[in-house]
């Protein structure tokens, strides 16, 4: 190590960062009220919270994308004012994004140079950057190509671009912001490593997360926020998962629903060689042969687009199946149309729910409805029965504890989780033969994901099919009997819940088939 | 007859005025080639045009001064540019609605300037020819490529120069991503609305440019509704041309051709209807259009307003 002040790529370390009594307010919300965060060189502080709870708007003002409407903030002591990126750019503060910030048709090194003064002056200096990135690659031992075009790289070495670009502006401070959200186990292994190397060389580092095995494991200390406020720090050493669970919920939590042992019944759905395109014209299924019994959650693991939304769609009517077949409770339904697989008790839980779960401007009431709206007792030649409807809707929404003004309220003003209330009941009130599930929990909090849990297990041990498609390893872990593994389109393999850990799954889920054996080439 | 159209003297006029025929949907194209690629569908450039051709003929016919001429329509151009983008950038308009707006503002200006400032149709001494020394002597190829007018030179050097700041200076870069990730290029302090606005403006001047090098460089004369569909037709260029400066220069060249030929069609007095004629370009718009469709994935954020939620 050179000075114990200089960082490895050569910029000054930032030894502390606070921010004091921080509040933003929007329109009707309290994001932030007078939250205290610090941040130390050679440590991560992992920011946990609920949706909503006012994370993202913290290290949106820390970046400078918002503006506080209080507080300050205080680098190495001194107070700084920090009102867009640019500024914080400048102070060594970078932020990885959830969504990447990255423009997918310009290549390693543009991104890299964006926004960034060059060195020959009004022309793009793309060899120097591609130079200096090779060394900064090297030195925190991160491989990246510079000439690549970012559509060509994977989800974890687009995050690597997020770094090395942080780092090239000399990020001292690095907000990492859901990191782990879309990356396979191994991935997350390689990224804490990166972390932890990043720490030894005296960067500081914000982690935000709501998986708490992953705060556990890679910070120091541990601060929660709830509604906006910050409920406490402490040492990541004293505290315990159920600790954090609680705090950040602010009530007991139940972690692993109780599946109970249930006998499985006869095959409900089958699918046999089912091949079928993609949005983009490539392949999207590729001869996938799998069945879903009764009482039983078969999880289709994978990373996000080896074919989920295909499998999904093809099974539910929306996407035509090119090839095999699709088998409903013995009859032959390959390429039916959505409303013959409705007839057949087949319910659907969508991946998009706000646009294929439901109608934003309906009702409440009119979107509980939906799938049998045009069916007794709900209409008659053609008239809707409104009182029949309004009492649907009204034991529904006590029946799936709906959190709603009123059966009347649009849709579009539900929280997440309510809107995904709304679904799962109409769903799973109409006594399906089989269930699809589509990311069910993805972007709810703990609490209505604890519900939507909850309710499908109830449904496997009513003897009911579902078939769960999930990018949330321990969504898949937690709930399923048998679990699928979703690489490019092919079943890699389907294992029993016993046999199944993360880093066998993880491997499937890169394309290995074996850990001996060679990725599979497509 | 058919068959003078295959003599000598006459496919080489037909090439020498193709390529001066270019010229407008050069300037307007090229312009609206930096807006899309920035994310901003620019509908009204045939209104931009229309008002750079009234003000450089104006200029023109009352002073005499070419280059004073082009100025004023670069700048009316520009004012043009200016408000639409703050109605794209500010107001985060539907750029498609808005682009008609502009387009129905300057042809009815133009008009009624036209007709309060002039009232009858009149012509003006416009840019000379230059024949280029010894190259303009060469048999055939000195007619069509070396003995054009300042203007028609121009607009062809326009198009390497757009290559070069779009894909070698970081001004391009910017320009790039932001069309292809507005929030990407904010997060990295990039200025999305500056972008925007530059881009905005630059293709309103070069579509007052455009309009100018009809009034003054290639027909000497104003009329009501000169440009007849032709900004429209450098909209369509842009995305015939996938977005590049080169790809926009064949798109312009494939059409001037084409409009060339159906002139000496009717020139020549071959017994074709002159609607059909004069119908050719639009059709092969279609056409191309429909050809060119799914070939090259325009930018990302085209006709989408940015903006951060604060």
């Amino acid at each position: 190590m050179p000075e114990a002040n200089i960082l490895p790529s050569g910029k000054a370390r930032i030894d502390s960062l606070e921010m004091r009594g921080v509040t933003k307010r929007f329109p009707g919300v309290l994001a932030n009220d007078r939250v205290d965060f610090d941040v130390k060189s050679g440590e991560v502080h992992a920011l946990l919270g609920e949706n909503g709870a006012g994370k993202s708007t913290l290290m949106k003002i820390l970046y400078g994308l918002y503006h506080p409407d209080e507080g300050e903030i205080l680098l190495n002591g001194k107070p700084v004012t920090i009102s867009s990126p640019n500024d914080s750019i400048h102070l060594g503060i970078g932020m990885i994004h959830q969504h990447f910030m990255l423009v997918q048709t310009l290549t390693v090194a543009e991104n890299v140079a964006l926004g960034l003064p060059s060195s020959r002056g009004l022309l793009t200096d793309l060899d120097r950057v591609s130079k200096r990135i090779i060394e900064l690659a090297d030195i925190y031992g991160l491989k990246i190509d510079p000439s690549a075009y970012i559509w060509q790289l994977s989800v974890g070495q687009q995050q690597r671009v997020e770094i090395i670009k942080a780092l090239y502006r000399g990020a001292a401070l690095l907000i990492l912001d859901e990191p782990t959200a879309v990356l396979t186990p191994q991935e997350v292994d390689e990224l804490f490593t990166i972390m932890n190397q990043m720490v030894k060389d005296g960067h500081a580092l914000i982690f935000i997360s709501h998986k708490l095995h992953e705060v556990v494991e890679i910070s120091h200390r541990v601060s929660v926020l709830r509604d906006g406020r910050k409920i406490g720090t402490r040492p990541t050493s004293e505290t315990t998962k159920q600790d954090l669970a609680n705090w950040m919920v602010g009530r007991e939590v139940g972690f692993a629903p109780n599946r109970g042992v249930v006998e499985r019944g006869e095959v409900r759905l089958k699918l046999e060689a089912v091949s079928c395109g993609s949005d983009r014209g490539t392949p999207g299924l590729r001869a996938v042969s799998l069945d879903v019994q009764a009482g039983e959650i078969l999880g289709i693991a994978g990373v996000s687009g080896n074919g989920q939304r295909e499998l999904a769609e093809a099974v539910t009517g929306l996407r035509k199946v090119t090839e095999g077949k699709v088998t409903l409770e013995g009859e032959n339904v390959t390429n039916l149309l959505p409303v013959e697989l409705t007839e057949r008790m087949l319910s659907y839980v969508p991946e998009e729910r706000m646009r294929d779960g439901m109608i934003r401007n309906f009702s409440v009431a009119e979107n509980m409805i939906l799938r049998e709206h045009h069916k007794m007792p709900f209409s008659r030649s053609g008239f809707l029965n409104l009182g029949e409807i309004a009492r649907h809707s009204a034991e529904l929404i006590t029946k799936f504890q709906v959190k709603t003004p009123s059966q009347e309220t649009l849709a579009k003003n539900l929280s997440g989780g309510n809107i995904q209330k709304v679904v799962i009941a109409r769903e799973l009130s109409r006594k399906p033969r089989v269930i699809l599930a589509a990311q069910p929990t993805r972007g709810l909090d703990i609490g209505a994901t604890e519900y939507v849990r909850q309710q499908l297990i109830e449904q496997r041990n009513a003897g009911t099919a579902i078939l769960l498609i999930s990018e949330d390893l321990d969504e898949i872990l937690s709930l399923s009997d048998r679990i699928a593994v979703i690489y490019e389109g092919q079943i890699m393999d389907i294992v029993p819940r016993e046999e199944a850990t993360p880093a066998k799954l993880g491997l499937l889920m890169a394309g290995v088939k074996d850990e001996s054996a060679s990725v599979v080439t497509t | 007859m058919i068959s003078d159209l295959f003599s000598v003297t006459v496919l080489v006029g037909i090439l020498a005025s193709g390529i001066r025929l270019a010229t407008p949907y050069l300037y307007a194209a090229i312009g609206e080639t930096f807006a899309q690629r920035s994310g901003v569908l620019n509908l009204g450039v045939e209104g931009q045009m229309l008002l750079g051709a009234f003000a450089a003929f104006y200029v023109a016919l009352t002073t005499g001064n070419l280059g004073l001429a082009v100025l004023v329509a670069m700048l009316v151009g520009a004012i043009m540019g200016l408000a639409m983008a703050f109605v794209t950038v500010n107001l985060h308009a539907q750029q498609g609605i808005s682009g008609i707006g502009f387009y129905l503002f300057g042809l009815g200006m133009s008009d009624l300037l036209f007709q309060k400032m002039l009232g009858t149709v009149e012509t003006v001494r416009g840019f000379p020819r230059i024949h280029i020394p010894v190259l303009s002597d060469i048999p055939g190829l000195g007619q069509i490529f070396f003995s054009q007018n300042l203007m028609v030179y121009a607009a062809y050097l326009l198009v390497p120069i757009a290559w070069f700041v779009l894909n070698k200076t970081t001004l391009g870069l910017k320009i790039r991503s932001v069309g292809e990730n507005p929030e990407a290029a904010d997060s990295l302090g990039v200025s999305v609305a500056g972008v925007r606005y530059f881009t905005i403006v630059l293709g309103g001047t070069l579509s007052g440019v455009a309009g100018a090098s009809l009034s003054i460089a290639l027909l000497n004369v104003f009329q009501q509704n000169m440009t007849s569909g032709l900004g429209f037709i450098a909209v369509a260029l842009v995305y015939f041309g996938g977005w590049r400066p080169w790809g926009v220069l064949g798109g312009a060249l494939l059409f001037s051709m084409v409009n060339s030929l159906q002139l000496w069609i009717q020139v020549l007095g071959i017994p074709i209807p002159s609607d059909i004629a004069v119908m050719m370009p639009y059709v092969l718009t279609i056409l191309v259009l429909v050809a060119s469709v799914s070939r090259v994935r325009g930018p990302s954020a085209l006709t989408k307003p940015f903006e951060r939620e604060d």
